[in-house]
């Protein structure tokens, strides 16, 4: 088992080296930082001392090593645009992405399952019919084209919802939240609803394939046999069994929701890691960008980490597989 | 547990009580781009200097028509052309409560001068700042200099007490690895002051009472909340739906819609800043050209084809939706007042296909264009209209349009200039023309040494004598017929191609009455909220 994790571990560094070096590649085609930093009539002679100071004249393998060693010891330095420590910019913009991906993934379930156990148990009535085009909408419809939506619709004709932002958020410690007060309440609905229809598609219709797969077995059949009522064999025990893979596709999809949340971010302005993401690819601030991407490996490949090691205990024979090595 | 309860309770508390009184007014705006630093002299750009401008001032300011009006300085003359004398306000103080005196202009002089400054340029770098007493400064120039002070309301003063006192003397550049205080903190003499300062997101600003100026105020709003919303539609809807009073820029396609709105309208007029198309004119064979061995644009009768060739008119209506103005010049008309003596010539394809046979090429050639598609108004759409235009006369262009940091990190100095034909847009800081003739149309070396922006090498020695007499000539009318003569220079040699001056959009609420500079920059004390 131990012998597993570590060889799992080792996996992972080499997975993130690799993602921060393709990052590096990637860098030297989105633009010149130095444009981006000054205006427009700094000399030629100040750009380049700025480039000397930044180390951007070093060889590519030498800025990659400067990188990577800081990066190992937690210094992913200093902004371009804020000149600020990047990880404390990251810091103050996560409690506005997770808090958003939470919401997402909670709307997604708790819509999700409901309407994947109705139209599992009433596939001919209308509002499952209903429900089925929704979904459909969710999966053909871009992120960017729904949240534009939402806002004409809920924003501009209703006025019932705000267009953009977190509305008024309140300081707990280093933590900024939404969830104390109503304008910030209000703010997440939107954003969240964007965010969290492609999953709550996802999670329909797996309930509804899975259930109706275990309606058809002999389980069930026993269950109706002994006189149970429709909602025990309904609730108790069909859904009871068709929790399973959605609990693994939610586990897996919240990175995806995380790490997608940029698009919903742009759209409505919501002041997460994201967006700051975007700003940095727009500036080229490399540290910021280098650091997201990062970020964003770190966490599936720890998501990937704690599935395998789920999957080891679920499996004998990984385990024994895992221990000859 | 209990504490921690508590301590929930005292923060939902203290949220509660902390809403504002329902007395103030509150304007809420949004631009699309960011405010970063907070210290005036880290960046050389429009928004970040002009939302500065509403918390520091400079000696001199500029009124609503741009005209340069008394700051911090009461009045200022000439006593000799290389010595000036600045007479300062006296009574004004800094937020803090410091006294401004003569010390602040002499260390902000030495400041905005220093290593990092991004606004070297606003003062000779020779230029001798001599406080004669506690109000009064002298400058001595080493050579005259009839547009000293034409940038010094983006200049702004900063406490000198204060900097000293937290580690701000020093400016916070591009390149610095620390924050000093001044890139998060404000300390001005100005209206307004920041509050709160979110890099990125937001800003807010409250009214200063004590400010010099305020028994004459113009504006009545309290509270100033900045946002930065980058996304156009979403821009748009926060206008609409009432979240915000103003909004900046508005897509030109969403103008009517914006105007159809019972409770929104749109404030357009010209920009000062040029549209124009370079042609790489220093090459011996083009980069990105299927003529070899030579380069079409140094003739100046393929150059003047390509000028005649493209249908402005068209331009405007079609792409600009109307929000544009043709220009003749690489100068707004505003800030040069011969313009009236230049115009465009004709749209006329076949005297452009003359023209081209003419030099050479009866079947056209081909030339790649390089141009941004985030930078200015429907720019990747002008690039477009030039290229079809031009293909009527024969001229295959392959266009690339990329977004603004690519684009830029591909044509400027620092990639070698790595462009045969582009689209550029450009406004004089200065409001005055020898900006143009130094950095557009100025001879550069291949480094970028001289004209930085003359990404096409244009180059005529004769002008470049003009624009030396330019920055000297005290006299007036001299120097507007220097100016005259240079332009007529470069307008016959077509050493650009001159399109329009963008239009400017704001979105604003019908509860707010604003003035609009033709610069771009929202000064608060021109905002008033209707009661």
């Amino acid at each position: 088992m131990l012998a597993f994790i570590i060889r799992r571990l080792v996996q992972s560094v080499v997975v993130m080296l690799v993602v921060s070096l393709i990052a590096f590649v990637m860098f030297r085609f989105i633009g010149d930082p130095v444009d981006q930093m000054v205006g427009l009539e700094t000399t030629v002679q100040e750009r380049e001392l700025l480039r000397q100071q930044l180390g951007l004249n070093d060889p590519l393998p030498l800025q990659f090593w400067h990188f990577v060693s800081k990066a190992a010891q937690g210094d992913l330095g200093i902004s371009y645009q804020f000149k600020r420590p990047v990880a404390d910019l990251i810091g103050s913009r996560l409690p506005a992405t997770l808090e958003l991906s939470f919401v997402s993934a909670l709307f997604a379930l708790l819509m999700g399952i409901p309407m994947g156990v109705y139209t599992a148990l009433n596939r001919e009535s209308l509002l499952s019919k209903l429900f089925l085009t929704i979904s459909l909408i969710g999966i053909s419809l871009p992120t960017f084209l729904i949240g534009i939506l939402l806002i004409f619709v809920f924003s501009v004709y209703l006025q019932w919802l705000p267009s953009f932002g977190r509305g008024k958020v309140v300081d707990i410690g280093w933590w900024s939240t939404g969830f104390l007060t109503v304008s910030g309440l209000k703010a997440l609905i939107l954003p969240s609803i964007t965010l969290g229809l492609f999953q709550m598609t996802l999670i329909m219709r797996l309930v509804r394939s899975e259930m109706m797969e275990v309606l058809r077995t002999d389980f069930i059949k026993f269950a109706r046999a002994r006189g149970l009522t429709n909602r025990a064999v309904n609730f108790g025990h069909a859904l009871k069994n068709t929790m399973i893979p959605v609990i693994t596709i939610t586990g897996l999809q919240m990175g995806a929701i995380i790490a997608f949340a940029i698009i919903t971010e742009t759209v409505f302005q919501w002041p997460g890691m994201g967006l700051l993401f975007l700003q940095a690819v727009q500036n080229v601030d490399i540290p910021i960008m280098a650091a997201y991407l990062l970020l964003i490996a770190l966490l599936f490949v720890i998501i990937n980490l704690i599935v395998d090691l789920l999957y080891v205990m679920v499996d004998p024979r990984i385990r024994i597989e895992g221990a000859e090595a | 547990m209990s504490f921690r309860r508590s301590l929930l309770g005292a923060t939902l508390l203290a949220s509660m009580f902390a809403t504002p009184s329902l007395a103030e007014n509150t304007f809420n705006f949004a631009f699309q781009g960011t405010l970063k630093s907070l210290d005036p002299y880290s960046l050389n750009e429009t928004f970040s200097l002009g939302t500065l401008g509403n918390v520091y001032e400079g000696l001199t300011a500029r009124d609503e028509n741009l005209q340069i009006i008394p700051g911090l300085a009461e009045s200022w003359e000439v006593i000799s052309p290389t010595q000036w004398r600045f007479h300062l306000r006296k009574g004004v103080k800094f937020h803090n409560g410091n006294d401004f005196t003569a010390a602040d202009v002499v260390f902000s002089a030495d400041r905005v001068r220093s290593e990092g400054s991004d606004l070297k340029t606003r003062i000779p770098a020779d230029a001798k700042f001599v406080a004669v007493d506690d109000h009064t400064v002298d400058v001595m120039l080493s050579s005259p200099n009839p547009i000293l002070h034409y940038e010094w309301d983006s200049w702004v003063i900063i406490d000198k007490e204060w900097a000293e006192a937290n580690d701000s003397v020093r400016v916070t550049s591009a390149s610095d690895q620390s924050a000093t205080t001044i890139s998060l903190q404000s300390n001005g003499t100005g209206p307004f002051k920041i509050t709160s300062h979110n890099g990125g997101v937001n800003t807010t600003f409250e009214s200063n009472t004590d400010w010099w100026n305020a028994a004459n105020k113009q504006y009545n709003i309290d509270k100033v909340e900045f946002a930065t919303v980058s996304s156009d539609p979403t821009r748009v809807a926060a206008l609409l739906s009432g979240d915000m009073d103003l909004v900046y820029p508005v897509p030109v396609q969403d103008i009517n819609r914006v105007d159809s709105n019972a409770t929104t309208t749109t404030l357009i007029g010209p920009e000062l800043r040029t549209i124009f198309l370079g042609m790489d004119q220093m090459r011996d064979e083009l980069l990105y050209s299927n003529v070899k061995g030579k380069n079409p644009f140094k003739d100046v009768r393929v150059r003047k084809a390509f000028y005649q060739a493209i249908d402005i008119e068209a331009i405007k209506s079609k792409v600009m939706r109307n929000l544009s103005e043709p220009a003749a010049l690489l100068i707004s008309p505003f800030m040069f007042a011969n313009a009236d003596q230049f115009s465009r010539p004709a749209y006329d394809p076949d005297a452009s296909k003359a023209l081209l046979a003419e030099a050479g090429y009866p079947d056209g050639f081909e030339v790649g264009m390089d141009c941004p598609n985030d930078r200015y108004v429907n720019d990747e759409a002008i690039c477009q209209a030039v290229a079809s235009m031009l293909a009527r006369v024969g001229v295959k262009v392959n266009l690339n349009a990329q977004p603004k940091a690519q684009y830029f990190g591909k044509v400027l100095a620092s990639n070698g200039f790595d462009t045969s034909f582009y689209l550029l847009g450009w406004t004089p800081g200065s409001f005055d023309s020898w900006n143009i003739l130094a950095n557009i149309v100025g001879c550069r070396d291949e480094a970028g040494n001289g004209g930085m922006f003359n990404l096409g090498g244009y180059c005529n020695k004769e002008v470049d004598a003009l624009a030396a007499q330019v920055l000297e000539e005290n006299d007036p009318v001299k120097r507007l017929d220097l100016i005259t003569q240079a332009y007529r220079i470069t307008d016959d040699e077509v050493s650009h191609i001159p399109l329009h001056q963008q239009g400017l959009a704001w979105g604003v609420s019908e509860d707010v009455d604003v003035a609009q500079r033709a610069d771009n920059v929202l000064m608060f004390y021109h905002v008033n909220k209707k009661q």
